[in-house]
């Protein structure tokens, strides 16, 4: 199944839309899932389960959502920002995000901005394309 | 689950749908309090029964060893009111099961009137992300929901309570 960007792209915000109950206009490339959209821990799974649905895929949550697991691992945190350990594990789970800015001031709460609806299509029109 | 909100259940098909009743009485009082003098059911207990009749069709998928949380209403739409003497039919279907979580959609029906539908996300919570202890027993499935599968032979038992199957 080959699909254009913007096939994938207009799914996810069908997903994003209903599984976060925001407008469609907010669900913009850039929008961030949790600090544009409102979306908690609990409205991953609901995204996995509804981008499953809508493009008859397995999508394994933590390939999605890589450094989600960072957040609630007390050893990778401390005072609300990554640890040395955290920043190294983060660095290996998002090879090709850059993190320059993001190491300046590593706060748990910047983690929260690299999940973008950007990020969801890269990972689907790979994925969806693939074969 | 610490209290019972339906009544039974009346059709069974393990890991992929149940239906319960829920009968509404005068009797209960918090129809009364609710809008005085209009005695009508809450929304939130409509939602209550779904997320029994879901949690307990989940549960029972995985043999009630995993500890069913209610975690996310991803969808509730009501289109009438429910008042005493209504018989309810509480329909729950799972949509997707995975180690950590499970999602449903449902609708409640009385007779052939759409009544609410309602979509539900629980989390196994042994599960969770953030590595927390839960209480070995499984708190969620007792003995209590035992007398609403009465009527079906199903794998799996809440805590405290033998399975049917090995019975003799």
């Amino acid at each position: 199944m080959t699909m254009s960007r913007d096939e994938v792209f207009q799914k996810v915000q069908g997903v994003l839309v209903d599984a976060l109950g925001v407008d469609e206009d907010e669900v913009t490339a850039n929008a961030t899932l949790m600090g544009d959209l409102g979306a908690e821990s609990i409205d991953f799974l609901d995204i996995v389960f509804r981008l499953e649905k809508a493009f008859g895929m397995k999508v394994p949550r933590e390939e999605l959502f890589p450094a989600e697991g960072l957040l609630n691992n007390p050893e990778l945190i401390s005072n609300g920002k990554l640890t040395a350990k955290g920043l190294a594990e983060l660095r290996e789970k998002v090879p090709h995000t850059d993190l320059t800015e993001f190491e300046k001031d590593p706060s748990i709460s910047k983690i929260a901005d690299l999940f973008t609806v950007n990020a969801i299509v890269n990972y689907v029109a790979g994925k969806v394309n693939q074969v | 689950m610490r209290w019972i909100w339906i009544d039974k259940f009346v059709e069974f098909e393990s890991g992929r749908r149940a239906v319960a009743v829920k009968n509404v009485t005068a009797a209960e009082e918090h129809l009364h309090d609710h809008v005085p003098g209009f005695p009508v059911m809450p929304e939130c207990l409509m939602i209550e029964g779904m997320a029994q009749t879901a949690g307990i069709l989940v549960g029972q998928a995985g043999n009630f060893q995993e500890k069913v949380i209610l975690a996310k209403i991803s969808k509730a739409t009501f289109f009438d009111y429910v008042t005493p003497g209504d018989s309810l039919r509480i329909e729950a279907q799972i949509g997707t099961i995975s180690p950590e979580a499970a999602s449903t959609s449902g609708r409640i029906t009385r007779g052939e009137q759409l009544i609410a539908e309602i979509d539900l996300i629980f989390s196994h919570i042994d599960h969770n992300l953030g590595g927390k202890r839960f209480p070995e027993e499984n708190f969620v499935f007792t003995g209590a929901i035992t007398s609403l599968l009465r009527d079906f032979a199903l794998s799996g038992s809440p805590s405290g309570v033998p399975g049917r199957e090995s019975e003799g």
